[in-house]
């Protein structure tokens, strides 16, 4: 394990928070992409959105 | 060929295939971008450790800018040839841009704190990035106020495009005024200021975050397509639904005989 001395909070607090935001980037992208391609699937079978379940 | 590419099915075509690659590659470079800077490049002689927050601070820096700039690419596109995939462009950016802004932002403001002895300074270059970031929360904002897409895309358009009035203060700020934060290091003129133990991964890091957000910016426009698709079948739908119900009402007002009450 890396000693990162006084400022180890800092530096970690920094890296934990960029992996956060960009989790947070490509998880909303994901469902979002699935949310429009189901309502996409949902409306070239025929069934209007406001039937889904 | 441009012309071609852009074209939207096209381009969800040449993007579904390219997208699993690009994914790939920015995640190896992560890596190695990740490996090179914590355990290849030496503490810094006067920061110590606190070095290693620049290898992530930087290259969101980049980003945040990089992609305002495409949107004011896109924004001309929307504008002189109102291109489609030019507003999807830039719908799909401006939340990637505000993400890296503020990670740019968290990550110098827990940078400063050890080194300046302050989380904020309201410095040329601090304040310059606070308000590219308020102008990317306007533009997804904006966005939101508007129910037709095309009046939405020509008013951001507007909006970015007199936002990016910011870019080259961003870039000089540093330049034009006495600031806290340093002057630039690596794009300058006689070289980078920079030790190459630190910044080849410097290097490696800013790669790789641009090939992420360019996976994200590719996966981001399909949904936008995609999004955009769905709101043209679902008026269709509803257009089909009233045409019907109209149908349906002017043929029971036919079978009531004439003189009797409805």
């Amino acid at each position: 394990m890396i000693d990162l001395g006084p400022h180890g909070g800092y530096i970690l607090g920094s890296y934990a928070f960029t992996a956060l935001v960009l989790c947070g980037l490509i998880l909303n992208a994901i469902r979002d992409q699935r949310a429009q391609k189901r309502a996409l699937a949902d409306l070239q079978a025929g069934a209007p959105a406001g039937d889904r379940p | 060929m441009w012309t071609r590419l852009a074209n939207p099915g096209h381009f969800m075509r040449w993007s579904g295939a390219l997208l699993p690659w690009l994914a790939g590659l920015s995640a190896a470079g992560v890596a190695l971008g990740l490996y090179l800077s914590w355990f290849v490049a030496p503490p810094d002689y006067q920061q110590g450790e606190t070095v290693r927050i620049m290898f992530i601070h930087v290259p969101a820096a980049w980003l945040g800018v990089f992609f305002y700039g495409s949107m004011a690419l896109s924004a001309i596109g929307t504008l002189v040839w109102r291109h489609p995939l030019a507003d999807v462009a830039q719908r799909a950016a401006a939340p990637i841009g505000a993400a890296f802004t503020l990670i740019c932002l968290v990550t110098g403001s827990l940078w400063g704190k050890p080194m300046w002895g302050t989380y904020w300074v309201w410095d040329a270059r601090l304040t310059s990035m606070l308000i590219l970031f308020l102008i990317y929360c306007g533009i997804m904002a904006l966005w939101r106020t508007m129910e037709d897409p095309n009046r939405a895309a020509r008013a951001v358009a507007i909006l970015t495009l007199v936002g990016a009035i910011n870019l080259p203060i961003i870039k000089f700020s540093v330049n034009w005024w006495s600031t806290l934060h340093q002057p630039a290091s690596i794009l300058r003129m006689g070289g980078s200021t920079i030790d190459p133990s630190m910044l080849y991964p410097l290097l490696t890091m800013i790669g790789a975050a641009t090939l992420t957000g360019l996976s994200l910016h590719l996966y981001t426009m399909r949904t936008e397509i995609l999004r955009r698709r769905v709101r043209t079948l679902t008026i269709r739908e509803a257009e089909r639904l009233d045409a019907g119900a109209v149908g349906l009402a002017q043929a029971r007002a036919d079978a009531v005989p004439l003189g009797q009450a409805l």
